[in-house]
């Protein structure tokens, strides 16, 4: 008998594909990193620090979650990164540096790791470590924005007292100002739509670059790594339902201005898209979408903040079995009895 | 790629073809081993009886073995020899399984055949002539020929289909083989069209085979022209192409229901193997005792087409092919998606070998599996519209027996989900578990 190795035997398919779960999670990280390296430009260089500061943190706290656990330790698969940066990105760039890990034990162990893992968490555990902290520290979460820099003085803020400088959002003028003060304080709607667009306008760290969050988008849907769905009915529903209902009468809201302010683009594009904590099949796909952005609008004009994407997106959350047992995918040639 | 060209509609992946391993070696006839050992349960249906003893001196193409009861198909001598012994051989299966050992005299001069006329014959004669060949679909699971030539007469077949779709990576067996022999093939589908009593043949081969399309439509043109309208059709690569029901929808675009069977929709698929097999069986009277297999991957020293006799160990094949080479990690039986990996070379070849795989590290992917992110790719590249995420997490909580209304019976463990998902979970282990212990 011929000498050969120990064979591996299992069952089929014997080869596979060569994406994995970690190609996919640091590519979405490569993804989101242009957006933070404009926001030291807009913002400062704390940006970095609360950026860094959270991804460790949240990266800290899986490790530690799962020995608690005993489960195999995962942080190499970057999801952990991921939600680092995500919550670094929607809290505002004024806030002390230790503000991140409080937020980081509430996402990833509590939201995450208790609820079983990658995989079976009910809620996207940025936003609620977003959402901790909102409730926790309601003051500096809603007003440590910073005015954009525009003469590269990147150290400005640095250890200088944030109340001084801070300002207000645009949604906040917008909801309790009006869009008199709106223009007052940005400019006209021209250099408004271009300077949001690029991301010169107080917000959260990483929410403000439209365009860079925009073409990270693209090239995740490019890559196939998400599908264009889940973004697509998300601005565009915000855009409606601004359009129809935020104006004074019905059908005279500004889509565009609505799009382009608040964490629009970076929950359509990487929030909202989360494979967990979203639908997988097409139609529940665009429900979903809608979803989030009839609640964004309906928080924007009705509701107690300026800003829902956080909000919304974690509302549709807990409804993503109910999308998934609704929308099945159409079988193709289903045996009789078993349909369902 | 070339969106124009016939496929199915739904799902489906591009998985890396492998076929320039082999592609272009042309079909070598392997001599026969020492001794061959011919399983008594080669296929789907019974297993057959032996016929022939210990010490019995037996020919090439002698009848050994025949089915008593149910369905089945006949056995033949693949050497000429003595019966050392019936036996239990390594099956990739069931482990054991009863079988016939030959030992093969190094002096008989291989059987010869002569080309008779048929086309006179009735259709019964010729179904007959198939049968006693032994001839099964040498494609996939080995269903036996005569009796899916013989529809139920309310059954209203018009249209035969040819696979020579080959969509299984690595394998290149049929490509050869319409390269080499298409008139053969060809006269075997005009054979199995008299059977049938219909005009009408289409022959699938994947656009990546210009060679087999080539020599195909060659062949179709050159044939005497007895009224039969022989059709190629290039079909978009695409796993699972070759797919039975995927490759009557793209071609016909008729959809074969749920525990439906082709005919229902007015078709039989044949593979071009067994076509050629129908003409060894009609033509020359020579049952099925060889096959072309091939034999590649890069755990191999040497890839290759070869024809062999049924009943070569895996090891014999080897040692003629000059060797493993380092870092050999698994040995599949079929194709890369559908075959099945073996854990020792003393196994034979069967009536449905098509390939053997030595497959390296670098080849396979042994990386453990992780949970399910819910990504939902499988979702899109099923072809029958199930959901392998929902049937996994189920049989990982031990629930089984809930799976039935994801459609698990549905599932023919084509392996597109397991391929795609980037976890890397064993979705098609999961499905066969779920279809196990769950009812109907």
């Amino acid at each position: 008998m011929a000498d050969y190795p120990l064979l591996t035997v299992s069952l089929s398919p014997h080869i596979k594909s060569g994406e994995s779960v970690e190609k996919i999670m640091w590519t979405v990280v490569a993804c989101l990193l242009p957006p933070l390296i404009l926001s030291v430009f807009i913002f400062g260089v704390q940006t970095l620090i609360i950026t860094a500061v959270s991804v460790a943190s949240c990266v800290a706290v899986e490790a530690i979650s799962q020995k608690l656990l005993h489960r195999p330790v995962t942080i190499k698969d970057g999801s952990a990164v991921i939600t680092g940066l995500l919550m670094a990105y929607i809290i505002p760039p004024g806030v002390p540096y230790w503000i991140p890990i409080l937020g980081a034990i509430m996402a990833v162990y509590v939201a995450k790791h208790l609820l079983g893992g990658i995989g079976f968490n009910i809620f996207n555990p940025a936003l609620i470590g977003r959402a901790f902290l909102m409730a926790t520290f309601p003051v500096a979460m809603t007003s440590a924005w910073l005015p954009p820099i525009r003469d590269l003085s990147i150290f400005k803020y640095m250890g200088s007292g944030v109340d001084a400088v801070s300002m207000a959002t645009p949604l906040y003028v917008l909801k309790h100002y009006g869009s008199e003060a709106l223009v007052e304080k940005f400019g006209s709607f021209g250099t408004m739509y271009i300077d949001f667009f690029l991301g010169w306008r107080p917000g959260c760290i990483g929410e403000t670059s439209s365009f860079l969050l925009l073409l990270g988008g693209l090239f995740l849907i490019y890559k196939r790594y998400i599908t264009w769905h889940i973004p697509a009915s998300v601005i565009v529903s915000v855009g409606f339902f601004t359009w129809a209902f935020a104006g004074d009468t019905l059908f005279t809201g500004n889509p565009l201005l609505a799009i382009l302010s608040g964490g629009v683009m970076l929950g359509a594009f990487f929030m909202a898209t989360d494979y967990v904590t979203s639908p997988s099949q097409e139609t529940a796909k665009i429900v979903f979408g809608v979803g989030v952005g009839a609640l964004t609008v309906l928080i924007r004009i009705k509701g107690g903040y300026p800003e829902g994407v956080c909000y919304a997106i974690l509302l549709m959350n807990p409804l993503v079995p109910a999308l998934e047992g609704w929308f099945r995918p159409k079988r193709f040639a289903p045996l009789k009895g078993t349909q369902k | 790629m070339n969106e124009s060209l016939l496929t199915f509609p739904k799902g489906g992946i591009h998985p890396p073809d492998e076929k320039e391993l082999s592609q272009n070696c042309a079909v070598e006839v392997m001599p026969a081993p020492k001794e061959v050992e011919i399983l008594l349960h080669q296929h789907f249906g019974a297993p057959c009886n032996p016929l022939v003893k210990k010490k019995d001196l037996i020919e090439e193409g002698d009848l050994i073995g025949k089915v008593e009861k149910g369905l089945g198909a006949n056995l033949h001598a693949s050497v000429s020899g003595t019966v050392k012994g019936i036996g239990f051989s390594a099956h990739p299966l069931s482990v054991k399984a009863p079988s016939i050992l030959l030992e093969t005299d190094p002096d008989a001069a291989p059987k010869s055949y002569s080309a008779l006329p048929w086309e006179d014959l009735p259709s019964q004669q010729l179904l007959e002539k198939i049968k006693a060949a032994g001839i099964v679909g040498i494609g996939g699971a080995g269903f036996p020929t005569h009796v899916k030539l013989s529809p139920p007469p309310e059954a209203k077949v018009d249209t035969l289909i040819l696979n020579g779709a080959e969509c299984e990576p690595y394998l290149t067996t049929d490509q050869r083989l319409m390269v080499e022999h298409p008139e053969q093939v060809i006269e075997g589908a005009g054979i199995m069209l008299r059977i049938l009593g219909i005009k009408e043949c289409h022959v699938g081969i994947e656009s990546n085979k210009p060679d087999a399309i080539e020599a195909m439509k060659k062949a179709v043109s050159e044939n005497p022209d007895n009224g039969a309208r022989i059709l190629i059709d290039p079909v978009m690569v695409k796993y699972p192409q070759g797919s039975e029901k995927q490759l009557i929808e793209s071609i016909t675009k008729r959809r074969v229901p749920g525990f439906g069977l082709p005919f229902d929709v007015g078709v039989i698929v044949q593979n071009v193997g067994t076509a050629k097999a129908v003409y060894d069986a009609v033509v020359y009277e020579k049952p099925l005792y060889e096959k072309i297999v091939t034999i590649s991957g890069r755990g191999i020293n040497r890839p290759a087409n070869l024809l062999v006799k049924i009943g070569t160990r895996l090891s014999d094949i080897v040692s003629y092919l000059g060797g493993i080479r380092p870092g050999l990690s698994k040995i599949v039986m079929g194709g890369p998606m559908m075959g099945f990996a073996v854990s020792t070379m003393d196994i034979p070849v069967t009536k449905t070998t098509s390939g053997v795989l030595f497959l390296t590290d670098a080849e396979i992917n042994s990386k453990p599996h992780g949970q399910c992110i819910r990504c939902g790719w499988c979702l899109n590249v099923c072809p029958m519209g199930l959901s392998p995420n929902e049937i996994g997490i189920y049989v990982e909580a031990g629930r089984a027996d809930e799976t039935s209304r994801f459609g698990v019976f549905e599932c023919f463990e084509c392996g597109c989900c397991a391929y795609t998902c980037p976890a890397k979970r064993p979705l098609v282990q999961f499905i066969r578990l779920a279809k196990m212990k769950s009812k109907r």
